[in-house]
C-alpha cells in the first residue's frame, strides 16, 4: 500500500494556514491590550465575585487553580458514584466504584481523559453532559491559564504578578472554546455524527438478530474532546466508533482540531511576545518530531506484520489489525501520533494491534514529555521549558550567562526546570510503573505474554502521566490497584509541572529584560531549532531506552528475527 | 612583562605527587560532600565493592574489576580538582611570600612620631604605621603623608619603582611592596587575612572556594539529570523481573555511574580554581568568583579615554599659520614660546618645528636671547617668554590669548580652530606682540592598536563607551578615530553614574575601569568595577577586580577569561551527556542480550562479550576524566565571535564529538581488556 501523501500535505497545510489565523484571534480575546472589558465577561466577574484588576502572585494563582480543581474533583466524583439515583439516567446506569470514580474524576479534570470504564455503559447522561463535560471545558482552560501566566514570566518585568486565574479561566471558556468547539461540533454534524437526546437506537443487524446502539449529545462532545486535547470518548472504541467519526473527512476535521489549539497558542505567544519569529521557532521544532514520529510509525505499519506475511499474506497489505478500513493505515497512523503528540489520547485505532515499531512511536511521543505542540496550553508550557534547559546549555557554551527573551536563566530557574519537566515523566512512568509491574495485583491484568505485555503496561503509565489518556488496550485497568496508582500518575504529571511552571513565570516576571547583542545567543533560528529538538529527544532517549529495549524494542527484534512470545 | 609568579617552585613532577596524595585525602565524605555527583560515584562504588564480593559468586572477578573503576573514577575526579588547586596554591604561595611576616612601625597619631615596632600581622584596619626607605610596606593601605617611590615589581613585575603620594589619586599602596625612597605613613585599610592577595589565595584553594553563579545553577542540573538516571536504574530490576532478567548490583551500579555527568562532575570544580588561576597569572585580582562570571557577561564597557585610549599626552602636529603669516614665522614663534615649556605639550611643539627647522631660521643664532619666561597656570591657560629683544610671545588656549590680546576672533581664526576641534585636536594660539599668528593643533594620539582590540570587543558584543572631559567635538573626533562605540564628553562623577544606571535599567551589563576617587561611586555601581592599583584606595574597595599592572584594556582579558570558564563548563557538560548514548549501546545490550538475544542488534560496537561491554563502559568513563583534565586547566578556546558561530563551533567539537567519541574509545578499551585476558 502506498502512503498517502496527499493527506499528510493537506493536513500540515491546514495547520500552518489555521495556526497563525487562530493564534491572532486568541492574541486579542486572551490579552486584551486595552478596551472595556466585554458586558459578558463583566457581568460574569460579578456573579462570581471576582475582581478582575487584582492579579495575582505565582503561589496565589496556583492557589486559585488548586481550588477549583480539587472542587471539580470532589464534585465529579460525587456525582459518578451517586449516578444511578440522579435524573437523567435513561440506561439506568448504577454507581461507580470509588477508586474508577475517583480515576475518573482526577483524569478528565487533569485534561487526561484515561477511561477504565466504557463510555457508553457506565456514565449516564447527566454525568456525560454535565459532569465529563464541564471538566472538557475547564481542564484545557486551566492549561492555557498557566502558560498565559508563563508567557507573563517573559513579557512583564520588575514584578510578582503573573496575572489572574478567574479571568484567565473565564476568557479561555468563553471566548475559545465554547465557540471553537460549538463550531467544530456543526462541521461533525455534517458528516453525520449524531446529536441527539435519544439515548438509543435499535438496528437489525444482516443476520437478523437485534442490535442496540447508544445514542446521544455526540458532535458536542466530540468537538471538545478533540479541541480541548481530553480524548475521552462517548464510546469505548473512540474515534474508531462510526458515530463519533465516520468519514475520512471527519476524520481529517478531528485531526486538525487536536492540533488546532495548541499550535494557535504557540503562535499567540509570538504576537503576545512581539516576537512572531521566536514562536515560529517552536513551532518547527514541534512539527519537525511530529513528521519524523509519522514517517517512522506510517512506515513500520506498512511493513506489515511479519509473521502473518511468513504465513502467506500479502505483505503490500501492510498491518491492518485494528484499524477501521475507512481511514487505512495513512489515516490511522497519522491520527495515532497526532493524537498522542499532542496529549490528547482520542483513537481511531487499537494501538496495541500497531506493529512493535508502529506502537513505540506513539508511546515516545508521549514519553518525550508532551512538548511536540501537546495538551492545549500545557505543551507549550513545558515546551518553553525545555527551551529554558537548552538555552542554559547553549548559553554556557557562548560564554554567557544564558538567557531566553532577555530573561536570565539562573539556579532557581534550572532547579523549576528539573521538577518541570525533567522528573514528573519519569516519576510517573518509571517509578509508578515499575511499582505496578513489581506486584502480582498489577502483572494480573495484562493481556499479552513477553515484551508486548510490558508494552502494555509502560504504555497506560505513560499515558496517564503524560496525561494523554490514550489507551495501548491490552492491559485490565478497572481494578483498585491500577485504578488508584494511574491516579497517582496523572496527578504527579499534571500538578508538579504546573506548579514549578508557575514558580518560574513568578521569578522570571521579576527579572529586568536584557537588550539583545551580539554576545546574545539567537533563540529564532535553525540552529536553536536542532538544538531544542536535540535535548527533546537526547533526555527523552536516555530516560526511556533501558526500559524502552525491555518492551517494544525487543519484541520488534525478536520479531525481525522470527521469535514469538 | 615578567611575571614572577611563572617561576612558582614547584616542578611538574612534584605537583603531580602531591596532587596524587591529595585525591586520596579528598576521599573524605565531608570533601567529597562538596560535588554531589561524585559523592553519589563514591556512595555506588562502596555498594558496589561490598555487593561485589557477596553476591554472585561466579562473577566475582567482573564485579570487582567494576568496583575498583568506580573507586578510580572517583579518585581521577579528585586528581583534577587536586591538580588544578596544586597550580593555584603555587601561585598563592608565590604570592604569600610576598606578604611575609615583617616588623612594622605603628604610630599613635599622625601628630605623634613616637612608634612601636608591632608584627604586620597584627595590624588592623585604621591603623597607621610609618614605612621608611628600604622597607616593605606591611599591608594594603593609603599613603596619608608623604610622598616615596615603591618598588611594586613583587606583585606587578614591573621594575620601574612608581610614586606613591598622599591626597593624589595614586595614593594607595600594597602590602609586600618596597619603599625605595623617602619616609611615609600609611594608614592600614585590610584586616590580616582580608586583603587582596589574602582574597585571591583564598579563590585559588577550592576548600574554601565559594561557587559561583552559574556553577550552582549547573550543579543544580547535574543534580537533576543524577536524579532521573537514579531513577532508570533503580527500577531496572523491577521491569527486567517481568522478562525475568535477574539485575546484580555490580552491573545496576556500573550503567548508574556511566549514565550520571561524572565527566563534567569530576571536572568542575578544577574548571573554576583554573579559571581563578588563570585571571591571577594575567595579575588580576578577584573579590569573588561571581565578578568574573559577571565580566563574561558584560555588554557595554565604560573606559577613560586618557592613558586608555590615547597616549594621554597631547602633541603638537600641525601648525596653521593664518593669511600673511609664513608657515616658519609661526614655527619660529611657536619654538621660542616653547624652549623653556617643560609640559609635554611644549616638548612636543620643539620637537615639531625642530625637524621643520631651516638653515634660514635667523632668530636664535648664538645664546637662547629669552629674558624670561612665563609658565603655565590653569588660571591664565597661557605660557610664553619676553625675549630679549623685546619681542613677547605668547601662547596658550585660543581665548585665553585673544584675551591677552585683547581681540575677538578673526572669522579666520574661528574657522581653523573649530577644524582643529573637529579633528579631534586641542588648538593653542600663539601671538607675537599681541598679534595671532595662527594655530598650534595639539592632538591626542590614539594608541595604535587599540582600534583592532575594540573591534575584538564589538565581535565579543560588547558596545565600549569612552569617557572623557573633552568637549564634546573632540571626543566625537576621537571616538571615530578609535572605533568605540559611543562617548560621554564632558564627563562629570555624577554623569558618569548616571549614565551607569541608565544603561543598567535598559537591562546592560556595564563594566567599568577607573582609578580615581571620583570613579569609585561608578566603580560601585558597575556591574564589574576594575580599579588600577594605582588608583585610590577608594576606587580599590569599590571594585570588584583589582588589576596590579593598572593596565586598562586588560579588562579585555578579564572577559575572555570569564567566558572561557563559562564555555569550558558547557561544552564539557554537553560533552557528558552525549557519551550517554554510546554507554547505552554497550551496557544495555549486554545486560538483557541473554534473555532478549536479538538485542544483540543493538551492539553495533560488536564487544566481545557482555562482561567486556560493561567494564570497556566503566573504564571509559574513569579514562575519560583524566584525559579531558589538561583541557579543564587550560579553558575551551575562546576566539571572539558571534554567539551562533561560537555554538555551532563548539556543538561540532563537544556535542557531536562527545557522542562519537566513546564509540571508538569503548571499542578499543574492549580490544585491549580481551587482549590482556582481564574478562
Amino acid at each position: 500500500m502506498r502512503p498517502d501523501l496527499t493527506q499528510l500535505c493537506v493536513y500540515v497545510a491546514g495547520l500552518m494556514l489555521l495556526c497563525p489565523l487562530l493564534g491572532i484571534y486568541l492574541s486579542r480575546v486572551l490579552d486584551p491590550k486595552a478596551g472595556p472589558t466585554p458586558r459578558l465577561e463583566r457581568w460574569l466577574y460579578r456573579c462570581c465575585g471576582i475582581d478582575e484588576q487584582r492579579e495575582q502572585h505565582w503561589s496565589e494563582y496556583l492557589q486559585s487553580l488548586l481550588t477549583l480543581n480539587v472542587g471539580g474533583v470532589l464534585l465529579l466524583m460525587s456525582m459518578l458514584m451517586l449516578q444511578g439515583w440522579l435524573p437523567l439516567n435513561p440506561a439506568n446506569t448504577p454507581g461507580m466504584s470509588w477508586h474508577l470514580a475517583l480515576n475518573t474524576a482526577v483524569s478528565f479534570v487533569t485534561n487526561t481523559n484515561w477511561q477504565s470504564y466504557a463510555g457508553e455503559s457506565s456514565v449516564s447522561a447527566l454525568c456525560q453532559m454535565l459532569g465529563l463535560t464541564l471538566q472538557n471545558f475547564l481542564s484545557p482552560a486551566t492549561g492555557i491559564a498557566v502558560l498565559l501566566a508563563m508567557i507573563r514570566g517573559f513579557t512583564r518585568v520588575n514584578t510578582d504578578r503573573i496575572g489572574n486565574y478567574w479571568v484567565d479561566m473565564t476568557r479561555s471558556v468563553i471566548w475559545v472554546l465554547l465557540p471553537i468547539s460549538c463550531f467544530t461540533a456543526l462541521l461533525l454534524v455534517w458528516q453525520g455524527v449524531p446529536q441527539t437526546f435519544d439515548a438509543r437506537i435499535v438496528a437489525t443487524t444482516l443476520e437478523g438478530s437485534q442490535q442496540t446502539i447508544p445514542l446521544g449529545a455526540i458532535a458536542s462532545q466530540e468537538a471538545i474532546k478533540m479541541i480541548g486535547t481530553n480524548g475521552g470518548g462517548y464510546f469505548n472504541a473512540n474515534s474508531a466508533h462510526p458515530y463519533e467519526n465516520p468519514t475520512p473527512l471527519s476524520n481529517m476535521i478531528e485531526m486538525l482540531s487536536i492540533l488546532l489549539l495548541p499550535g494557535a497558542l504557540v503562535m499567540m505567544f509570538g504576537r503576545m511576545l512581539d516576537q512572531p519569529r521566536q514562536a515560529r521557532a517552536l513551532f518547527v521544532a514541534m512539527l519537525i518530531p511530529l513528521l519524523l514520529g509519522v514517517a517512522i510509525c506510517t512506515w513500520a505499519e506498512q511493513q506489515g506484520n511479519p509473521f502473518l506475511i511468513a504465513a502467506g499474506a500479502d505483505p503490500a497489505g501492510g498491518n491492518m489489525e485494528g484499524k477501521e478500513v475507512r481511514f487505512g493505515i495513512s489515516g490511522s497512523s497519522l491520527f495515532a501520533v497526532i493524537t498522542t503528540a499532542a496529549s490528547c489520547g482520542a483513537v481511531n485505532a487499537m494501538h496495541d494491534s500497531f506493529t512493535a515499531l508502529g506502537g513505540l512511536v506513539p508511546m515516545v511521543m508521549i514519553q518525550l514529555g508532551e512538548v511536540i505542540f501537546g495538551g492545549v496550553g500545557s505543551g507549550l508550557y513545558v515546551m518553553l521549558i525545555f527551551a529554558v534547559l537548552t538555552v542554559f546549555i547553549a548559553g554556557l557554551m557562548v560564554g554567557r550567562t544564558p538567557e531566553y527573551l532577555g530573561k536570565k536563566i539562573e539556579a532557581r530557574e534550572i532547579k523549576l526546570v528539573v521538577f518541570a519537566a525533567l522528573l514528573p515523566m519519569p516519576l510517573g512512568t518509571l517509578i509508578v510503573g515499575a511499582t505496578a509491574i513489581a506486584f502480582e495485583a498489577g502483572r494480573v491484568g495484562i493481556l499479552n505474554p513477553g515484551p508486548h505485555g510490558l508494552s502494555e503496561l509502560l504504555y497506560a503509565y505513560t499515558s496517564a502521566t503524560g496525561n494523554n489518556g490514550s489507551a495501548f488496550a491490552g492491559l485490565s485497568a478497572n481494578t483498585p490497584f491500577h485504578n488508584v496508582l494511574l491516579t497517582i500518575a496523572i496527578t504527579i504529571g499534571r500538578y508538579l509541572p504546573i506548579a514549578a511552571v508557575l514558580a518560574i513565570a513568578g521569578s522570571l516576571a521579576n527579572k529586568k529584560r536584557l537588550p539583545v547583542s551580539a554576545g546574545t545567543f539567537p533563540t529564532d533560528r535553525g540552529l536553536f531549532v536542532a538544538l531544542l529538538i536535540g535535548v527533546i529527544l537526547i533526555v527523552g532517549a536516555l530516560t526511556y531506552f533501558p526500559v524502552l529495549a525491555l518492551g517494544p524494542v525487543a519484541e520488534q527484534l525478536s520479531a525481525t528475527a522470527g521469535r514469538q512470545f | 612583562m615578567s611575571r614572577p609568579q611563572e617561576s612558582a617552585p614547584s616542578s611538574t613532577a612534584s605537583m603531580v605527587r602531591s596532587a596524587l596524595a591529595d585525591s586520596l585525602v579528598k576521599l573524605d565524605p565531608r570533601q567529597l560532600a562538596r560535588n554531589p555527583v561524585m559523592f553519589t560515584t563514591a556512595v555506588i562504588a562502596a555498594v558496589s565493592t561490598i555487593t561485589g564480593v557477596t553476591t554472585d559468586a561466579g562473577a566475582i572477578g567482573l564485579n570487582l574489576q567494576i568496583a575498583l573503576w568506580l573507586w578510580i573514577t572517583v579518585l581521577f575526579a579528585n586528581f583534577a580538582e587536586a591538580i588544578a588547586e596544586g597550580r593555584g596554591r603555587a601561585r598563592a604561595d608565590a604570592l604569600r611570600a610576598v606578604q611575609g611576616e615583617t616588623r612594622a612601625h605603628r604610630l599613635a597619631s599622625l601628630d605623634d612620631p613616637t612608634s612601636h615596632d608591632v608584627p604586620s600581622r597584627g595590624l588592623r584596619c585604621g591603623d597607621l604605621v610609618r614605612v621608611d626607605r628600604g622597607e616593605l610596606i606591611p599591608g594594603d593601605g593609603e599613603v596619608v603623608q608623604g610622598i616615596a617611590s615603591v618598588d611594586e615589581s613583587a606583585i606587578t613585575g614591573e621594575s620601574a619603582p612608581v610614586i606613591r603620594e598622599s591626597g593624589s589619586d595614586r595614593s594607595a599602596v600594597t602590602g609586600g611592596t618596597r619603599v625605595v625612597s623617602d619616609s611615609i605613613i600609611v594608614r592600614i585599610t585590610a584586616d590580616p587575612g582580608d586583603s587582596f592577595v589574602d582574597r585571591m589565595i583564598a579563590l585559588v584553594e577550592g576548600a574554601q572556594r565559594q561557587k559561583t553563579p552559574n556553577e550552582i545553577a549547573l550543579t543544580v542540573l547535574l543534580i537533576g539529570l543524577s536524579l532521573i538516571f537514579l531513577l532508570v536504574v533503580a527500577t531496572l530490576p523491577a521491569w527486567a523481573a517481568y522478562a525475568d532478567i535477574r539485575l546484580s548490583v555490580p552491573l545496576l551500579a556500573a550503567l548508574l555511574v556511566t549514565l550520571i555527568p561524572t565527566t563534567i562532575g569530576g571536572l568542575l570544580s578544577a574548571i573554576g580554581i583554573a579559571g581563578m588561576d588563570r585571571l591571577v597569572a594575567h595579575n588580576v585580582i578577584a573579590r569573588s568568583g561571581r565578578a568574573v562570571e559577571a565580566a563574561g557577561d558584560v555588554d557595554m564597557l565604560l573606559i577613560d579615554k586618557t592613558g586608555t585610549i590615547t597616549f594621554g599626552n597631547r602633541r603638537a602636529t600641525e601648525l596653521l599659520p593664518l593669511s600673511g603669516v609664513s608657515q616658519q614665522q609661526l614655527a619660529d614663534a611657536a619654538r621660542l614660546a616653547s624652549l623653556t615649556d617643560p609640559t609635554p605639550e611644549g616638548k612636543s611643539i620643539v620637537e615639531l618645528t625642530t625637524q621643520r627647522k631651516t638653515s634660514s631660521s635667523s632668530l636664535e643664532q648664538g645664546r637662547e636671547p629669552v629674558a624670561q619666561s612665563i609658565d603655565f597656570s590653569a588660571s591664565t591657560r597661557i605660557s610664553g617668554v619676553d625675549l630679549h629683544d623685546g619681542r613677547r610671545i605668547r601662547k596658550g588656549a585660543v581665548s585665553a590669548v585673544l584675551h591677552d590680546c585683547d581681540q575677538t576672533a578673526s572669522e579666520e581664526l574661528t574657522r581653523l580652530t573649530e577644524k582643529v576641534s573637529r579633528a579631534g585636536g586641542t588648538p593653542l594660539a600663539v601671538a607675537l606682540n599681541h598679534r595671532i599668528l595662527g594655530i598650534v593643533a595639539l592632538t591626542d594620539v590614539v594608541k595604535p592598536n587599540i582600534k583592532a582590540r575594540f573591534d575584538e570587543l564589538r565581535r565579543m558584543g560588547i558596545r565600549t563607551v569612552m569617557i572623557t572631559g573633552d568637549n564634546p567635538l573632540t571626543a566625537a573626533a576621537i571616538a571615530a578615530e578609535a572605533g568605540v562605540d559611543d562617548y560621554l564628553a564632558e564627563a562629570s562623577p555624577e554623569n558618569k553614574l548616571e549614565l551607569i544606571r541608565k544603561a543598567q535599567a535598559e537591562g546592560h551589563l556595564v563594566a567599568m575601569c577607573g582609578d580615581g576617587s571620583n570613579d569609585a561611586p561608578a566603580l560601585a555601581q558597575a556591574d564589574v568595577g576594575v580599579a588600577m592599583n594605582s588608583g585610590t584606595p577608594a576606587a580599590r574597595e569599590a571594585a570588584n577586580l583589582v588589576d596590579l599592572d593598572s593596565d586598562p584594556t586588560k579588562l579585555i582579558d578579564i572577559v575572555m577569561v570569564g567566558k572561557q570558564m563559562l564555555i569550558s563548563r558547557g561544552a564539557l557538560t554537553t560533552f557528558s551527556i552525549a557519551n550517554d548514548v554510546a554507554k547505552y549501546f554497550a551496557i544495555v545490550p549486554a545486560l538483557f542480550v541473554g534473555t532478549y538475544p536479538a538485542l544483540q542488534a543493538l551492539n553495533i560496537m560488536q564487544l566481545e562479550s557482555p562482561g567486556s561491554a560493561i567494564l570497556s563502559a566503566v573504564i571509559f568513563n574513569a579514562l575519560i576524566i583524566v584525559a579531558l583534565i589538561p583541557l579543564a586547566l587550560r579553558g575551551v578556546a575562546y576566539t571572539p565571535a558571534g554567539a551562533s558561530q561560537l555554538l555551532a563551533r563548539n556543538l561540532s567539537i563537544y556535542g557531536l564529538g562527545g557522542l562519537i567519541a566513546p564509540f571508538i574509545g569503548i571499542k578499543l578499551i574492549d580490544l585491549t581488556i580481551n587482549a590482556l585476558g582481564l574478562i
